[in-house]
């Protein structure tokens, strides 16, 4: 059978399908973003079982764990009070969730896994829980007014206004997605068709912009975007 | 000799290469904010964190046009919508 899409053997920088299986009469694919994403969130799992037992003994002067725990939340609480203001509190869990599952998605390539959010289906699952998100809480702070506001100024402008509100998911699942495959390209490329004496250094440097930079910048982007949306539904209010 | 299947493959390649031409835009773009960064954190060298931060989230977001030329380019030579 001839594998199609994104799932194939041709070149490197592809999801490679480990081994497939039958159900309701499809074939599905257990592939590299899944090994990927088992991995993350079984580290995850770990590191907040490691962090609740940590901090159920917690101390007045903090050792290194519990340092390094309290510096992570105070810096997402931070993140997230900044930018949401007085409605913070609901949000901070699940925006802190996203930034450490994207970030650390973003840079496990340097560990040797291909990013999970170098795959369409992560990035366009994650953006549309922020356009869930944006439009329930749409719904429930600003009633009708959530849908008379898609033909203001005048209604001639509905059909673009809709657009612009479905484009949301898009726009943001294909910016975090492309930086990601981009990156994924180009050091497969590099890994693949460069000299030998070429692969040995040089792609640290690779690595650092397009693994560490280019993955932080577009974490906080995509943090960042979901935070303004949601906040700007709520403050219309 | 050459199929009509060949020519799909050979104007895909073309079209991908044509899509690039995005990339023009978000470089320009992000010359711009970072030029006016620079002459931000001239007049005001105290808000170079501020400044920084304000610049690479406009910068990532301007990036996005090119990054929809890649998806297209991508999508024309590695799924092959149209063989």
């Amino acid at each position: 059978m001839k594998k199609v899409g994104l799932i194939s053997n041709e070149a490197d920088f592809m999801i490679h399908g480990l081994f497939s299986y039958e159900a309701f009469g499809q074939t599905f694919w257990i592939t590299t973003t899944h090994v990927g994403m088992i991995i993350i969130t079984a580290l995850f799992i770990v590191l907040g079982l490691v962090a609740h037992h940590r901090m159920k003994k917690a101390e007045e002067i903090p050792g290194t764990l519990q340092n390094i725990l309290e510096l992570i939340v105070e810096m997402l609480d931070k993140l997230v009070h900044t930018n949401m203001g007085k409605y913070a509190g609901k949000f901070a869990n699940y925006i802190a969730t996203l930034f450490l599952f994207v970030l650390i998605s973003n840079i496990s390539g340097i560990f040797g896994l291909r990013s999970p959010t170098a795959d369409y289906g992560v990035t366009l699952m994650l953006a549309l829980i922020t356009f869930a998100m944006i439009q329930f809480n749409g719904i429930k702070h600003q009633k009708l007014g959530h849908f008379t506001a898609l033909f203001k100024p005048i209604p001639l402008l509905f059909p673009i206004n809709l657009i612009g509100e479905l484009a949301t998911p898009l726009s943001m699942s294909l910016r975090l997605f492309a930086n990601m495959l981009s990156g994924t390209i180009i050091l497969a490329l590099w890994y693949g068709l460069i000299p030998i004496f070429l692969k040995i250094g040089v792609p640290a440097f690779l690595h650092v912009y397009f693994d560490l930079f280019s993955g932080c910048i577009q974490t906080y982007v995509f943090c960042m975007l979901t935070m303004i949306f949601v906040t700007d539904k709520i403050g219309e209010s | 000799m050459f199929s009509g299947q060949d020519l799909i493959y050979a104007c895909s390649a073309i079209g991908a290469g044509l899509a690039m031409i995005a990339g023009i835009g978000p470089g320009i773009g992000q010359g711009i904010a970072a030029g006016y960064a620079a002459s931000a954190v001239g007049r005001n060298p105290g808000a170079k964190g501020d400044i920084t931060t304000t610049m690479l989230l406009g910068q990532a977001v301007a990036e996005t046009t090119g990054l929809y030329g890649l998806a297209v380019a991508f999508i024309l030579m590695f799924v092959k919508p149209f063989s």
